[in-house]
């Protein structure tokens, strides 16, 4: 099998895994892209998702960074195409039932339901990323420090991304 | 009121309104989307929007994507839908292919790694600040929390998700179920 196909299929069995986003997908990416394939090591793998955190735009677009990494463009391409196809032609074919279920009895339940695990998975990928990142002493202050700063205030999280650069850049 | 849509934007406005989107949602679409749809563009009420967020968010998939999907198929049908969705991801990805390749060019730099594994260690906290966050809030039922804490704990043994989430989903609806209805029961 190819290299571009491997991408395509490995982030292509992501695609309708992705409830709640791209954090809670990030351990099944970790494991395929570091494990199953060894296609970068952890080092990389956490900084190439800190670089897509940190750009604007959604974030599970840290498949196509990963993508490119791995492959170049057409690696991004295959990346993105297999992340977002599945989803994107599921959610097209589902959109009339908006409509018809307005009084919508299983919507609530089911997102309701769906979040807790997308939570726990989401905890997971915290845990991945800093055994991941979690090098020196300093790396574990600027984890801890972070943590806490993004739950406990309703700044933009881009205050702890810079910040993180700025005392890796002048200690690390 | 029906679901007719009182403004009728074209595919190409779909396009830059959503690429607009793209390249200034900083930490998450769905807020920035919210805005600009609902209080900028006005094409959306506010239970509109929360209707079809709450639809995206159901789906499997990215739910910003799906979302994206779901205003551009009231709009536009098709076509209108792979407006939506070129707009959110054309500008961020131009922008990620050039920082990819820099990272490539320079990221071994002894300055630009330790710049990268600041903004890395800074990433895991958030991502691990926002799941305590969203977990507080939640204030799960006992049975939701099990199933919350029974992910994290494959998700650390590296159990592939699709087995994961095909075998919790069933319970986290069954334990959604009976906590609303046990809500409900006490109104």
């Amino acid at each position: 099998m190819t290299l571009l196909l491997q991408i395509l299929l490995a982030f292509g069995t992501l695609s309708l895994l992705a409830i709640g986003g791209a954090n809670a997908v990030l351990p099944e990416m970790h494991r395929l892209v570091v494990e199953v394939h060894g296609w970068m090591d952890d080092a990389t793998f956490s900084q190439l998702f800190a670089l897509a955190q940190a750009a604007p735009g959604p974030n599970i677009l840290a498949a196509s960074v990963m993508g490119w990494h791995i492959a170049g463009g057409a690696g991004m391409a295959m990346a993105t195409i297999g992340m977002l196809l599945p989803a994107a032609i599921l959610a097209y074919g589902m959109q009339g039932l908006t409509h018809r279920l307005r009084g919508n009895t299983w919507l609530k339940p089911a997102q309701f339901g769906l979040v807790p695990l997308a939570v726990g998975l989401i905890a997971g990928s915290g845990v991945i990323m800093a055994q991941a990142a979690g090098t020196n002493l300093l790396s574990f202050v600027i984890i801890a420090v972070s943590t806490i700063f993004v739950w406990r205030t309703k700044y933009s999280p881009l205050w702890v991304l810079a910040g993180g650069g700025a005392l890796g850049l002048l200690l690390l | 009121m029906s679901g007719e849509p009182r403004a009728h934007p074209s595919n190409r406005a779909l396009f830059l309104t959503y690429l607009q989107i793209g390249l200034t949602s900083f930490g998450g679409v769905n807020a920035w989307a919210r805005h600009v749809l609902v209080e900028q563009r006005g094409w959306l009420t506010e239970q509109e929007y929360a209707e079809t967020l709450g639809l995206g968010q159901v789906l499997p998939g990215p739910n910003a994507l799906n979302t994206a999907i779901g205003v551009g198929t009231r709009f536009g049908g098709a076509l209108g839908a792979l407006a939506c969705a070129l707009g959110l991801f054309a500008g961020p990805m131009a922008l990620l292919a050039g920082i990819a390749a820099l990272y490539d060019a320079y990221g071994q730099w002894p300055l630009v790694r330790a710049t990268l594994t600041g903004i890395a260690a800074a990433a895991a906290g958030m991502v691990l600040g926002t799941a305590i966050k969203m977990a507080v809030k939640l204030k799960p039922s006992l049975p939701l929390l099990l199933v919350g804490l029974t992910a994290l704990s494959l998700a650390l043994l590296r159990a592939p998700l699709p087995y994961v989430v095909l075998g919790l989903a069933p319970f986290g609806l069954a334990a959604a179920w009976w906590a609303l209805r046990q809500d409900g029961g006490r109104k």
